[in-house]
């Protein structure tokens, strides 16, 4: 398919913007985009409780593309670098919505699908119980992520995740997912 | 045995653990993207300390973010503080959060269904 990950940039951009980025995330990118993201909520005079859950989400899906994106299709790498993620962040009132996207390679897309779905499927009290059972029970990965990164934005968020997965070619497909917060 | 002390960074909080007055205290943010390498030396000095503890060990949590891959971590200091309170050395964790903030209630309450070690949980005012 001819994926147009620009013509996805700009729609996400459309309306109501509070924050948006594309390109590759590095520890150092993190840093900066966290902090524009804390000094324009508290600018803003977002309540506490949103403020956090804001920085919280943003955090772990920051660092779940830090960790987890695959590297870029090759077709794509002139254009975009060798790894690439967009962040888009929109305001409706006292609501947030997040999108991420990024690139993961197709024998991935099922098991995110499921895990996606299994989240979906659960009530905030079986959230909890699964994110104090894999907490207790599972070991940290190398990289440092712990599995708990999905479900603890599923907690937070208290909204169904919605995802999308556009496939790019016989290797890729592009990943987005959908927050509301 | 010597006081541990770190510096706060704006992705790893200040740590304070003190032997001799039987304090361990962590406060600021943990979301470094490798919480291992931060949370090691924690461990292993709790590791040390168990051998001396004081009757009574005061545990400061106040966290104002941590992602998730620090949760973990904070589990294995916990689990250390855990074994202390069971080898007969009195050990309160005091966790700390914002008025507003129901889910830094909420991330103690789990902690504390899952370490046998007596919580408070302390409301700070906005």
């Amino acid at each position: 398919m001819n994926l147009d990950t620009n013509q996805l940039y700009v729609e996400a951009h459309e309306a109501d913007v509070f924050f948006a980025f594309e390109g590759e995330i590095s520890s150092e990118r993190i840093n900066v985009i966290l902090e524009e993201i804390e000094t324009k909520t508290e600018a803003m005079r977002i309540e506490l409780r949103l403020r956090k859950k804001v920085y919280n989400i943003m955090v772990e899906c920051l660092q779940n593309l830090y960790h987890h994106s695959d590297e870029v299709p090759k077709t794509m790498a002139d254009r975009l670098g060798k790894s690439y993620g967009v962040v888009v962040l929109k305001r409706k009132k006292n609501t947030f919505m997040l999108t991420v996207g990024n690139f993961v390679s197709i024998d991935k897309v099922k098991s995110l699908s499921e895990k996606i779905e299994k989240l979906n499927s659960l009530s905030k009290e079986e959230l909890k119980e699964m994110y104090k059972f894999i907490l207790n029970y599972q070991k940290l990965s190398p990289k440092g992520g712990g599995g708990l990164g999905l479900i603890d934005i599923a907690r937070k968020s208290g909204h169904k995740l919605s995802y999308q997965f556009s496939q790019f070619d016989d290797m890729y497909s592009f990943y987005k997912l959908d927050i509301v917060i | 045995m010597d006081t541990l002390l770190i510096e706060g960074t704006q992705k790893t909080p200040t740590v304070r653990f003190d032997a001799s007055k039987g304090l361990v205290e962590i406060k600021g943010r943990s979301i470094p993207e490798n919480s291992i390498e931060f949370y090691k030396p924690l461990v292993e000095w709790l590791e040390k300390y168990a051998v001396e503890a004081k009757n009574q060990t005061q545990v400061n949590i106040q966290l104002e973010y941590f992602n998730t891959s620090s949760s973990k971590c904070i589990l294995d200091v916990f689990k250390k503080l855990e074994a202390i309170h069971k080898a007969n050395s009195g050990v309160t964790i005091n966790w700390f959060y914002d008025q507003d903030d129901e889910d830094m209630l909420e991330a103690g309450q789990d902690y504390e269904s899952i370490i046998r070690v007596p919580f408070k949980m302390m409301e700070v005012e906005g």
